[in-house]
């Protein structure tokens, strides 16, 4: 097999570093030597990203079959590298969607794994891993194992959420879920302040599958937290034009936008606009599934906005227990930091998944895009300290600025259930990733 | 259509089958690795809502597999209406000129097998009255050039027998389709640096697809190959001998 050439490697904000990526169908035979798998490189930061001193990883993407799928149960099972897009355009039209979809189509399953993703559905039907059936993985000492809630449960919890640091996922199984069209009615509602939002997102959780809101975060004072809630549901079979949605104009950005396009002074006005947009206080309809799960794929390689320095997602959940105010306290950090976030995403979550490592916990999750200057890690820093005091965490297929003992504070006892796993399953730290050699030491 | 396919598992092979699964094609999986075609063929019938793919034993290393692989597939398929080869052995040339045993490899699986596994093709097709095969050469046959000389040499000579064939069976209702693919994103040029022009396996397989339906006995893929080509045959010698491509 040829070796393939050095080259750069990078996460969605840009984030790189130097790196070899071995291609292939059969994964089993290509894994064999490789120490870290990678996808779509769609996580943000650094964790699909090798260490300095290893820079081969394997890309999966070539390893996309469906294995099985079970039309009258909704039990599938694919390779690791299966895009969730294709995975929509198969089956949506039959009549299944997967059980839960982050914000882009453009993942791999086996990144959906590693990541835990969750969606607008976190607060009914948890995360991805959630739905997961079985795993068929390629572990420390050189084993396939096919692992499941019976089978290696402490692999298995491990690798939801593990970011990849358990062991090459080859195969995934889990099952989806029906859906009556294409479409989604949606509604609308302007949000004066974020504890309004607050309210506004806990009593839609009560009565719609899918919410998440928009938040201007410039807004200060008695407006900070002002914004959008979008709720949803799918659209019945009768709702719904009878016709599949059209896939339309996709616009590319070719190149880099110089830095100063997304100053402090653009950021105000697009979420001025935004704001502005919803006018009405409520308004709803019928849209389609892309506009509403994917707005941010309708423009490719939209990360090249923010330039050559590309940016980092804050993400971080706060937990219930911490109160209402723990929201605008975060926020606050931002703001009087003049920290600008293109950007902001609000959501509630209703469980914690069974990775040991996995994100979201009952509370808030405000998500924050921000364009990297030579102020960002001391941004990163403060935030961090301040959802440490509020009891939060961060989610790690976003990071790419944490510090160790930031992150080592936020994980406490999950943190030790994790090493412990992965001593039995990899002691020799096999699997690493750049992002785990800065937040875990190996 | 009833497809006999040689070649599906992997790569441009793989997109092509996947399209005609899925607009509801019938098709036969031709491999040696029965684990990986079970795979395939599992694929392929999901993406396309059919019954189980059948997959029977073929290896381009063997001859005598030729004919009963395609005699099994008309069986299976209860008929037979296009035959597509798409695998193939691909090396770079300091690979090739390192190791002579691989070189006559490729040449033979290449060239010589591949001529033979057509024979059978073209023989099991114009018993059920014609039908159409489809092969893959390769842009490297068009003029020999420094980077893929045993290589082209070998895609050259399919080339010409599968020009030839369709001359003369076109009448008789064969049609032969040589598909030459530019350089495309595979785990076959994995490791190389892509030209501009590469093409991704989807794009390719769309184009032979209507080449397909159409019976157009030529295919460059992706499109802008063609005119690449046809100035690179144009060059003189003396050009030729000074550029890298």
């Amino acid at each position: 097999m040829r070796e393939p050439p050095l080259s750069t490697l990078s996460g969605w904000g840009r984030h790189s570093a130097p790196g070899r990526e071995r291609v292939g169908e059969d994964l089993e035979r290509i894994s064999a030597d490789v120490n870290l798998s990678r996808g779509l490189g769609r996580s943000y930061g650094d964790a699909s990203l090798p260490p300095d001193d290893e820079p081969n990883v394997l890309n999966t993407t070539f390893a996309d079959r469906i294995l099985g799928f079970d039309e009258v149960t909704g039990l599938f099972r694919a390779e690791s590298g299966l895009a969730l897009s294709e995975l929509n355009r198969l089956l949506m039209p039959r009549g299944y969607f997967s059980p839960v979809s982050p914000g882009t189509k453009f993942v791999t399953l086996g990144g959906m794994v590693a990541a835990d993703v969750h969606g607008k559905n976190q607060h009914k039907d948890g995360n991805f891993g959630d739905h997961v059936t079985k795993l068929k993985m390629r572990v420390g000492d050189g084993r396939v194992v096919e692992c499941s809630p019976e089978q290696h449960p402490d692999l298995f919890r491990a690798t939801i959420g593990g970011m990849g640091l358990t062991g090459h996922i080859l195969e995934v199984e889990f099952g989806m879920h029906r859906i009556p069209s294409q479409w989604i009615w949606q509604e609308s509602r302007r949000i004066q302040n974020i504890d309004e939002f607050q309210d506004a997102l806990e009593e839609s959780a009560l009565e719609w599958p899918y919410t998440m809101g928009w938040i201007d975060c410039l807004a200060r004072g008695k407006n900070m937290g002002r914004g959008i809630l979008m709720t949803g549901r799918w659209a019945e079979a009768d709702q719904a034009p009878s016709r599949a949605p059209k896939r339309g104009f996709q616009p590319t950005l070719r190149f880099d936008w110089p830095s100063w396009v997304l100053s402090g002074l653009t950021i105000r006005l697009f979420n001025e606009l935004y704001y502005r947009k919803q006018w009405r206080r409520r308004s709803s309809g019928i849209v389609s599934h892309e506009s509403f799960y994917y707005p941010l794929d309708a423009i490719r390689s939209w990360n090249r906005m923010y330039g050559r320095r590309g940016f980092t997602q804050y993400q971080c959940v706060l937990p219930r227990e911490a109160g209402r105010s723990s929201a605008r306290r975060v926020l606050d950090v931002l703001t009087t930091r003049g920290g600008a976030s293109f950007l902001c995403v609000i959501k509630d979550f209703g469980r914690e998944s069974r990775g040991i490592l996995s994100f979201p916990r009952p509370g808030i999750t405000l998500a924050l895009d921000i364009a990297v200057r030579d102020d960002t890690q001391d941004l990163v820093d403060a935030l961090n300290e301040q959802v440490l005091q509020e009891g939060g965490r961060i989610y790690l297929a976003k990071d790419s600025f944490t510090r160790r003992e930031h992150f080592e504070a936020m994980e406490g006892p999950r943190l030790d259930e994790f090493r412990a796993i992965r001593d039995r399953w990899d002691p020799n730290r096999r699997f690493r990733s750049a992002q785990s050699v800065r937040l875990l030491g190996d | 259509m009833r497809v006999a396919f040689l070649g599906a598992t992997k790569g441009m092979g793989r997109a092509l089958a996947r399209l005609m699964a899925e607009r509801g094609d019938t098709i036969c999986l031709l491999g040696r690795n029965s684990a990986d075609l079970e795979r395939s063929a599992a694929d392929l019938s999901v993406r396309g809502a059919i019954p189980p793919v059948p997959s029977v034993a073929c290896d381009l290393e063997k001859p005598d597999t030729f004919a009963p692989a395609i005699d099994a597939a008309r069986e299976a398929l209860e008929g037979l209406d296009a035959v597509v080869v798409t695998a193939a052995v691909f090396a770079t040339q300091e690979e090739l000129e390192a190791d002579a045993a691989l070189a006559e490899r490729l040449v033979r699986i290449n060239f010589s097998n591949t001529v033979m596994f057509c024979e059978a093709a073209k023989k099991a097709l114009l018993e059920e009255g014609g039908g159409t095969l489809c092969v893959f050469s390769s842009v490297a046959g068009e003029r020999g050039r420094k980077p893929v000389i045993i290589y082209g040499a070998a895609k050259a000579g399919l080339t010409r027998y599968l020009e030839g064939l369709d001359h003369k069976h076109r009448a008789e209702g064969l049609r032969v389709i040589t598909v030459k693919p530019g350089f495309v994103k595979t785990s076959m040029t994995a490791g190389l640096e892509p030209p501009p022009f590469a093409g991704e396996p989807d794009g390719v397989a769309e184009r032979v697809l209507s080449a397909i339906d159409r019976g157009a006995p030529v295919v460059y893929a992706p499109a802008p190959w063609r005119l690449i080509m046809a100035i690179i045959r144009a060059l003189p010698r003396a050009i030729m001998r000074r550029i890298s491509f």
